[in-house]
């Protein structure tokens, strides 16, 4: 299998499987008495490494995943009240501590198994490989839409039931009767036969000793009474009164605040910096210099930010220095264009004879696409807060990885592991900007340096100006059409090849196909971006796919429909969308119909948009978006979900725009990295459809067929065809 | 030494003057609730109400709320003389926040809208919360929640000469 790297780890596609195997939580052995300690204080009895119970009956589920926004720690709770039997109100959420014990097996395990069957002899086995992979990554991830899918399926839902067995074996013994007759509600234990009920907390001291069952029966689809329901969100009502402390809000004695200021240029270095017109404002205690950045460290943010600027930083020069986004793009198509002259692309589908399939074709359909850079823009601004002594480093941050910033802070101060601690908070965004421990490192390095604790807080101008980017790609089609305007070529070529890898990957039976890809790095920080490589490949194949149904002159909803008679749940979700929005009314001048589908993390989507133009000016009237999760846990978190990231992807596809300019980012703030506002924000209309297939992800697969549906519509209203994303680069004047 | 009153609280703070109110609310008086988003007034998460108005408080220099009515997130639920101000409750009921980080400016704004205009149409919603970024794009959530809290006819006009007059004694 080779060496994974650890974003391989959380978004490659499943392997091939057979019938959804019952996923495994517990490893043979007894693991909890060995991290009681970790997780559990007076009173409370760990009956696996997942659960606990308190003396009041308060059953609470320990888990590895933080709260972003995405609200799966109800969903979490949700799943583990169901196989466990516990009523709503007694059940909590605990994230786990970032430790090597709560490293995210289940996690990678149930992404790379996917549903593959287990025999059941070999489940220990591979329970403890992936133990031991997760544990050597150091993989604590929130992210790649996984925490109900896959830490849910094959964590917690198994965790629960092998809890409840565990407490009707210790009922069992303790009340002498068989276990059989033993039944479990409302967080109780009940012999029918004798009328006997009591709380689960009476056993809970006994259930602990015993090792849990490796393999225990979950609950049918059709006996949930709390999964598919919708529960309050734990984290809202801190929400809406200030009282939610997310990392920003951290509050440590004696700290002072730090501004920063990277190298413009990336890979650049400073060459000078001017500190005394820094250190002689008032309230500035030091300046400290990173070798890549500079930050000063003051009584209050605002000081250390003005003094800052106050500062004349210069920068070494640097061969990226003359970089533009045009100057980007012209290598990316070169690039691709001689790979694939060349024959050197690496291919991710081959099917058929692709040259015979172009020499037949009567007409043939070319185009290139393109995507910018984009930022994340978290509401909050990257920030860490730090406290380091000669043999301890505490950092107080919201991450997405709380294990995985744990080593890699520890590693950049040269401590032992156990000498650093995370305090983990809420997050004000991550959509995967939040994955990545920079800011966590730097707010290390410059306590250190300051001798007092330090919070780091990001300018908006640095939060935007010093991402990990969604990569900006080009990306060439070409199509052929038979006589009757069928698909029977299709070739694409492409760079910048992430993950998931079946993201460039078409649903459509065209029966020659060569999708490819080719290298072509560039100087720019990279990283995982909402929906990660759908979220380029999503507008690019279903764009595309419309050009060449009109150029068919086919109907691109029924020429889809046609194509994906092998893939019903698709068709489902298709018509679903088409049918809910009207698909095929006449719309009056100046309106525009546009329709896309993407299957990512599991879930498949499809969305139907509306356009108005008037005056020259485009809006997003409506969104009628299907949904087909395989089963929503949480139906309401799943439509906030859907409508989270449609307007996420509409900002990217109306806006969102990274460009380089002198090898930097010429972006700075809100002002000229615009996003999607009230007055701007579509009707949304979301359609579930459970389909009872293996369970998908939620935060994610929303944001991939917006762009395209909306270019569509564009198109429907207007004939002209965008290729190149924002769209607010496009001139509309002409129009309504 | 600047003087005003946060949250019906009297306060005094020895900062430069020129210091954004954002930067006192959070730091020297350690209420974290308002936000840092942008620093230029272009995202909304630092709003708080100065006399009444939604302002944006990191472009807003501690100064000019010499003497003024400060109310922040954790003050909203007493103005409306409950444990929860009804905006709140109808966050609460519509599911609104995501991430969250923006809601306390995004209340803030609501709420200073339904003082002076307790029955909002879509456009008045628009003019209101426009000035308020919402990443997670929960726009139809807080637009759904403004008018279910407005129909409950639950919050009080705001009345600009009661605070004048609490000002002048604070």
């Amino acid at each position: 299998m080779g060496k994974w790297t650890r974003r391989a780890f959380i978004t490659t596609g499943v392997l091939a499987g057979g019938a959804l195997a019952v996923g495994v939580a517990i490893r043979p052995g007894h693991r909890a008495p060995k991290v009681a300690g970790q997780v559990t204080e007076g009173g409370e009895s760990l009956i696996n490494m997942w659960v606990k119970i308190d003396p009041s009956n308060k059953v609470t589920l320990i888990a590895p995943h933080s709260e972003m926004g995405q609200g799966a720690p109800t969903a979490l709770t949700q799943m583990l009240a169901e196989e466990i039997d516990a009523a709503w109100d007694d059940v909590a959420y605990m994230e786990a501590p970032a430790t090597d014990d709560y490293a995210n097996w289940a996690l990678g395990k149930g992404f790379i198994l996917g549903p593959a069957d287990v025999p059941a002899a070999l489940i220990p086995t591979v329970n403890g490989a992936f133990l031991q992979v997760a544990k050597g990554m150091k993989l604590q991830i929130t992210g790649g839409s996984l925490s109900v899918r896959s830490t849910g399926v094959y964590g917690i839902r198994v965790a629960g039931a092998a809890a409840r067995e565990v407490l009707l074996k210790a009922a069992a013994e303790a009340w002498g009767v068989p276990v059989g007759e033993l039944s479990a509600a409302d967080t109780h234990v009940i012999h029918e036969a004798s009328g006997k009920r009591a709380p689960f907390a009476e056993f809970a001291q006994a259930a602990a000793q015993y090792s849990p069952p490796v393999n225990p029966s979950l609950k049918r689809s059709e006996d949930f009474k709390v999964i598919g329901t919708d529960r309050p969100r734990f984290d809202i009502p801190s929400k809406v009164d200030g009282t939610a402390q997310f990392g920003i809000d951290a509050q440590v004695d004696g700290m002072k605040y730090a501004a920063i200021m990277a190298a413009p240029v990336f890979g650049a270095q400073v060459a000078s910096a001017d500190e005394t017109s820094a250190t002689s404002m008032a309230g500035v205690h030091r300046v400290v210099n990173l070798g890549d950045a500079i930050a000063v460290v003051a009584d209050g943010y605002w000081q250390a930010n003005q003094a800052l600027k106050a500062m004349d930083i210069r920068w070494t020069a640097t061969e990226n220095d003359g970089r533009s986004s045009d100057d980007l793009f012209s290598q990316f198509e070169s690039d691709i264009v001689a790979a694939a002259n060349s024959g050197e692309s690496k291919a991710d589908v081959e099917a058929g004879d692709i040259a015979s399939g172009f020499s037949n074709a009567v007409a043939t359909v070319e185009a290139t696409y393109r995507v910018p850079y984009l930022a994340h823009a978290c509401m909050e601004p990257m920030n860490a807060t730090a406290r380091v002594t000669a043999d301890s480093c505490e950092i107080w941050i919201g991450t997405q990885n709380p294990l995985g910033f744990r080593y890699e802070v520890a590693e950049a101060m040269e401590l032992d592991v156990e000498q650093v601690e995370i305090h983990q908070h809420y997050m004000g965004g991550g959509f995967g900007r939040r994955s990545n421990s920079d800011t966590a490192v730097q707010a290390a390095r410059i306590a250190r340096d300051a001798g007092v604790p330090v919070k780091l807080v990001w300018s908006r101008e640095e939060d935007i100006r010093h991402d990990h980017y969604r990569p900006a790609v080009a990306s060439r089609f070409r199509a052929g059409l038979d006589e009757q305007g069928n698909i029977v070529a299709w070739d694409n070529v492409y760079h910048e090849k992430h993950e998931p890898v079946e993201a460039p990957v078409i649903p459509y039976a065209v029966a020659a196909q060569k999708i490819h890809h080719t290298d072509s790095p560039t100087h720019v920080p990279f990283g995982p971006w909402r929906s990660v490589d759908h979220s380029q490949h999503g507008f690019f194949t279903e764009a595309f796919f419309d050009e060449v149904a009109v150029a068919a002159g086919k109907d691109p909803y029924a020429l889809r429909m046609g194509m994906l008679s092998d893939k019903p749940r698709h068709q489902t979700v298709l018509r679903t969308a088409a049918e809910k929005a009207g698909w095929g009314e006449e719309l009056p001048r100046g309106m525009g119909r546009g329709i896309a589908l993407q299957e990512s993390f599991g879930s498949i989507v499809a969305q139907v948009v509306d356009v108005s133009i008037n005056a020259g000016k485009l809006k997003v009237e409506r969104v009628v978006v299907a949904v087909d999760p395989g089963f929503a846990v949480s139906p309401n978190g799943l439509t906030a979900q859907m409508e989270s990231g449609i307007n996420y992807g509409l900002t990217a596809a109306l806006y969102g725009d990274i460009s380089i300019e002198n090898g930097a980012v010429k972006q700075s703030n809100f002002h000229d990295y615009p996003m999607v506002r009230m007055n701007e924000s579509p009707v949304i209309e979301t359609h579930i459809i459970n389909s009872g297939e293996a369970w998908g992800g939620a935060g994610e697969p929303g944001t991939p067929a917006i762009a395209p549906a909306l270019v569509s519509a564009v198109f429907d209203a207007t004939g002209i065809r965008v290729r190149e994303l924002p769209l607010s680069k496009q001139d509309f004047s002409d129009w309504g | 030494m600047i003087q005003f009153r946060v949250n019906g609280e009297d306060q005094r703070v020895d900062v430069d003057p020129s210091t954004p109110l954002l930067w006192v609310i959070r730091e020297n008086l350690a209420m974290t609730g308002t936000k840092f988003g942008c620093g230029i007034a272009q995202c909304g998460a630092c709003t708080v109400h100065l006399n009444g108005n939604a302002i944006r408080s990191c472009v807003t220099p501690v100064a000019a709320a010499e003497g003024a009515d400060v109310t922040t997130i954790e003050g909203l639920a007493a103005t409306a003389g409950a444990e929860r101000h009804p905006l709140q409750q109808a966050w609460i009921d519509n599911q609104v926040p995501q991430c969250g980080y923006c809601q306390s400016g995004q209340l803030m704004s609501a709420a200073a809208l339904l003082s002076q205009n307790p029955n909002p149409d879509d456009a008045a919603i628009d003019a209101a919360m426009s000035g308020n970024v919402c990443r997670c794009g929960m726009y139809p959530r807080i637009r759904e929640a403004i008018k279910e809290a407005a129909a409950s006819n639950s919050v009080e006009m705001f009345d600009p000469s009661e605070v004048m007059e609490g000002s002048s004694n604070g």
